[in-house]
């Protein structure tokens, strides 16, 4: 039995805090860790098939043209081969999050340098690698594909123009303004794990094991890749290695081993490598951003303009959305906002974790402190002042709002010193030491999903779902979700995830997931609890249950009377997600040094204060927030895709080149977690909290570079040289 | 006689084509797949095992390199129902989210620890020679070969801090 809630609007009923078993928002630890700490955790590629064939990707070396011929026989007598794949039905391309159709098809035409044009198949991984590499393939080049982004035409998107007012003439009536204009490079995701997928075939039946963030769309794009039906489609995805955006979509591995599963007659396991994931899966745009805020003598806003340029392929649909909370954030009566888009052939822009406010946040941040400076307010102050008390561009009411309480809270808790807001305050050696903040935002994001959780006779329950965990913590949470409603310990409580054979999830992405399949979880309890309460004769909001029993002391299992009670849940939003602005809100402090002589920042400390909605798990959400915050270090100091200027080919593509922060560049991180509960927000009252932590971090570390030192950057990431460049003697 | 590798006390035939690295030959000849592909090129710590008591990144070195020699995994150092002090304690710190770079944290951990113990210095000791304190910094040097990207490096130096103080004191 389904149980639909299409939610019109907020639930302030907050029942989840009315319940008696008292376990939801308790920092358990999780309930798969035991599994991933003893190494018994199964990943995609892990799964012990029988006669396994090992599949290697071919990529291109030209940027754009066409594949004339791929020698076969090249390769075929090599020891343990089996087959050359050049189906037209490959992918180029990964999907986008939420394409729910096939990405890009036809390998034969070369879009980016690294395109997938072929796999090659052979008995071992040894032989699929080296036949890979001597697959001979010809081309035919097309010579001047555009790959610099400030070279082309750009196109204007136009959903992102906000023209209000008069910006020019704000700026010049302006106590205080700044125009200042900001450059960030690429990311990649640089997931652990990288793309894998197991591909086995019963008759027309396909299984895949895949690491996938959302198989809710992954089927339907699979489906539509392989011109199948969905239904003869089964995709598993238990654990997933770190996603952060680059597993939204189907990615090439998963239809390639499917269509050489389907040839070989056989399993095929297609895993890609390092360098082929930071090549070919999806990168963060770089973006160019100029900001302009034109403040009165009190340092309020009366103009605001943020203009964004960032790249991606032709066909492409995705533009990294710089401007998501630069909408919301402050005010202004007076507004400009752009977004262009510069068609290059550099591989698929996509999204990395908190795509828009990852980098938009730490340009706005940026100007804010510049701002702060300029107009001498102490730059906490000055953010206090700016916030808007409804949408400042559609004028509608915020779901909640908790800017004031994070910036608040965050500066007690990091021992904020007002005073010391001049450059070059502290020295030791050859170490300027200074600190800095700055505010964080992340769109709220709801999606439609589903979930059926079981009641058992044996007096557990079972929630079931074809949502992810992707290292968020959704096993945890789901379970103490269903423990809290059914009054169950959470170790009574089995959570089976990541299988297309249960109902749809909402995926992981867009931190949409907890809010989202916890509400189905909710909605499925709810109604659980509803036919509990008719068989003792009372009504389901007078009902306690913990334990497993009853107030009055009978046990769930004498109500089930033999038979197991199950209730799918379905909860979709409504009008709740027009009638409002929703967001998460932060701030950020950071304490670095940075040295006088070669430029280089090491970050000493850093908090970060979230408001989010109600906090489901306070270890697990605590987790996310310093790996947001973890990010944000990545950002501000080491993170730089660099591509070749002559056929736009992605050149740092491993982890030795791609500086991802390490032990060493993380020091202890505090976390202050503003409770709140947002009805407007879902019907569990929560928010998400994976990218919140990167948004605007990067920037609370550029302000305390320029605190410590006098050194200010409108560049990321912040480099020694790039440092040592605008030293101030 | 055939060439041996002891893995986690269990005597294997080394295999016969000499590309398969060490990693590949846990993950995919014997089925230790606990051991993680972050890499394959020394660059992440993902792959991390114990050969002969010191840690190594075993996709750098081929299977055929180890005849005679005693490998541990991760599989090695504990199990759900007997799991190792470090692994209690990444548990109770949550010192990971998506699990994947985990096996490698803890095995590296594990022969870190013992290599402070041996006082061998690092970047971070105060001197090259004599005994060496154990500190947030030489555990954030020492595991800096063994990357998270889900962040969560805080917690994981909070729980080989706990396992530290617990083990020396
Ligand atoms: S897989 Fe060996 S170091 Fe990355
Ligand atoms: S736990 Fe995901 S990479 Fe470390």
């Amino acid at each position: 039995m389904t149980v639909h809630f299409k939610q019109d609007e907020p639930v302030n009923s907050n029942r989840l805090d009315g319940m008696k078993q008292g376990v939801l928002g308790k920092p358990l630890p999780r309930i798969e860790g035991l599994a991933k700490v003893t190494g018994t955790a199964s990943y995609a590629a892990e799964f012990p098939v029988e006669n396994c064939a090992e599949g290697v990707l071919v990529t291109a070396t030209i940027t754009r043209g066409e594949v004339t011929s791929i020698d076969r026989e090249s390769v075929l007598s090599m020891p343990g081969v089996i087959a050359v794949i050049d189906d037209e039905k490959l992918c180029t391309r990964a999907a986008q999050g939420t394409a729910n159709e096939a990405p890009m098809q036809g390998p034969s035409q070369v879009c980016y340098w690294g395109q997938p044009i072929a796999l090659v198949v052979a008995e071992t991984f040894e032989q699929a690698r080296d036949a890979a590499k001597h697959l001979a393939v010809e081309y035919r080049k097309e010579e001047g594909a555009p790959l610099d982004p400030s070279e082309v035409e750009p196109e204007e998107q136009e959903d992102e123009t906000v023209h209000q007012g008069d910006l020019a003439h704000a700026m010049a009536d302006a106590a205080h303004s700044v125009d200042v204009t900001y450059t960030t490079k690429g990311h990649a995701s640089a997931a652990m794990e990288p793309h894998a997928a197991i591909a086995q075939w019963d008759g027309d039946k396909l299984t895949v094991h895949a690491s996938l963030q959302m198989l809710n769309y992954n089927i339907t794009e699979l489906a539509d890749a392989l011109d199948m039906k969905e239904e003869n489609i089964r995709l598993i995805s238990r654990f997933v290695g770190g996603g952060f955006g680059s597993k939204l979509g189907i990615s090439e591995e998963v239809v390639a081993a499917a269509l050489a599963a389907k040839e070989v007659g056989r399993p095929v396991r297609v895993v890609q490598s390092r360098q082929q994931v930071f090549q070919t899966v999806m990168r963060r745009s770089e973006t160019t951003q100029r900001l302009r805020l034109a403040a009165d003598s009190d340092g309020k806003l009366i103009g605001f303009g943020h203009e964004a340029l960032v790249s991606n392929l032709p066909g492409e649909t995705f533009a990294e959305p710089v401007l998501q909370s630069s909408h919301f954030m402050y005010g202004g009566e007076n507004r400009e906002l752009m977004l262009n888009v510069a068609r290059i052939h550099r591989m698929t822009a996509g999204s990395v974790r908190a795509p828009g406010e990852a980098v938009g946040m730490p340009a706005l941040e940026g100007a804010m402190d510049v701002l702060a400076a300029k107009a001498g307010i102490d730059p906490v102050e000055l953010r206090l002042r700016n916030i808007p008390e409804k949408d400042p561009e559609d004028g509608l009411p915020f779901s909640s709002h908790k800017l004031a309480e994070c910036l608040k809270q965050g500066a007690e808790a990091f021992g904020w010193d007002k005073d010391q807001r001049k450059p070059r305050q502290r020295r030791e050696g050859e170490w300027w030491i200074g600190t800095g903040m700055a505010s964080a935002a992340r769109v709220h994001n709801i999606s439609e999903a589903k979930a059926r959780v079981t009641l058992k006779t044996d007096g557990t329950a079972l929630v079931e779902t074809d949502m992810t965990d992707i290292g968020t913590g959704t096993y945890t949470i789901l379970a103490q979700i269903a423990g809290e409603m059914l009054g169950l310990d959470p170790k009574r409580v089995l959570v089976e995830l990541g299988d297309t054979r249960h109902p749809r999830g909402p995926g992981s992405g867009g931190s949409w997931g907890a809010a989202s399949i916890g509400s189905a979880v909710y909605v499925a309890c709810k109604a659980i609890r509803e036919e509990l309460a008719t068989r003792i004769g009372t009504s389901e909001d007078k009902l306690e249950l913990s334990e497993g029993k009853t107030a009055t002391g009978e046990s769930l299992t004498d109500l089930l009377e033999g038979k197991d009670l199950a209730r799918e849940g379905h909860y979709e939003p409504g009008d709740i997600e027009d009638d409002y602005t929703a967001s998460g809100f932060g701030a950020f402090f950071a304490e670095v040094r940075v040295n006088h002589y070669t430029g280089e920042t090491r970050v000493e400390r850093m908090l970060g204060a979230f408001g989010f909605g109600r906090v489901l798990n306070a270890k697990t959400a605590r987790s996310q927030c310093i790996g947001g915050i973890t990010w944000s270090i990545g950002v501000a100091l080491t993170e730089a895709l660099e591509f070749d200027p002559r056929d736009g080919h992605l050149v740092n593509c491993d982890l030795a080149e791609y500086h991802v922060p390490v032990h060493r560049d993380v020091p202890d991180l505090d976390v202050v977690l503003v409770e709140e509960r947002d009805g407007a927000a879902s019907p569990i009252q929560a928010k998400g909290i994976g990218e919140l932590g990167m948004c605007g971090g990067a920037a609370a570390i550029a302000n305390a570079i320029y605190n410590a030192c006098g050194a200010r950057l409108y560049d990321y990431p912040m480099t020694p040289d790039r440092v040592l460049a605008v030293m101030p003697d | 006689m055939a060439d041996t590798i002891t893995v986690n006390e269990t005597a294997y035939p080394t295999p016969d084509d000499p590309r398969v690295s060490l990693l590949d030959f846990l993950r995919q000849h014997i089925g230790l797949t606990g051991t993680k592909k972050g890499c394959d090129h020394g660059q992440c710590g993902a792959c991390t095992v114990i050969v002969n008591g010191v840690r190594i990144n075993s996709c750098l070195t081929l299977a055929a390199m180890h005849d005679g020699d005693s490998v541990t995994t991760i599989e090695g150092l504990g199990t759900p129902d007997e799991p190792s002090a470090l692994q209690r304690a990444f548990l109770e710190h949550d010192g990971f989210q998506c699990g994947y770079c985990t096996p490698g944290q803890i095995c590296s951990a594990t022969a870190m620890l013992e290599e402070i113990a041996a006082d061998w210095p690092s970047d971070a000791s105060e001197n090259l020679e004599g005994r060496i304190a154990i500190s947030g910094e030489e555990i954030r040097e020492r595991m800096s070969g063994n990357l998270c990207r889900c962040g969560a490096y805080a917690n994981i130096v909070a729980a080989i801090e706990e396992v530290a103080a617990g083990g020396r004191s």
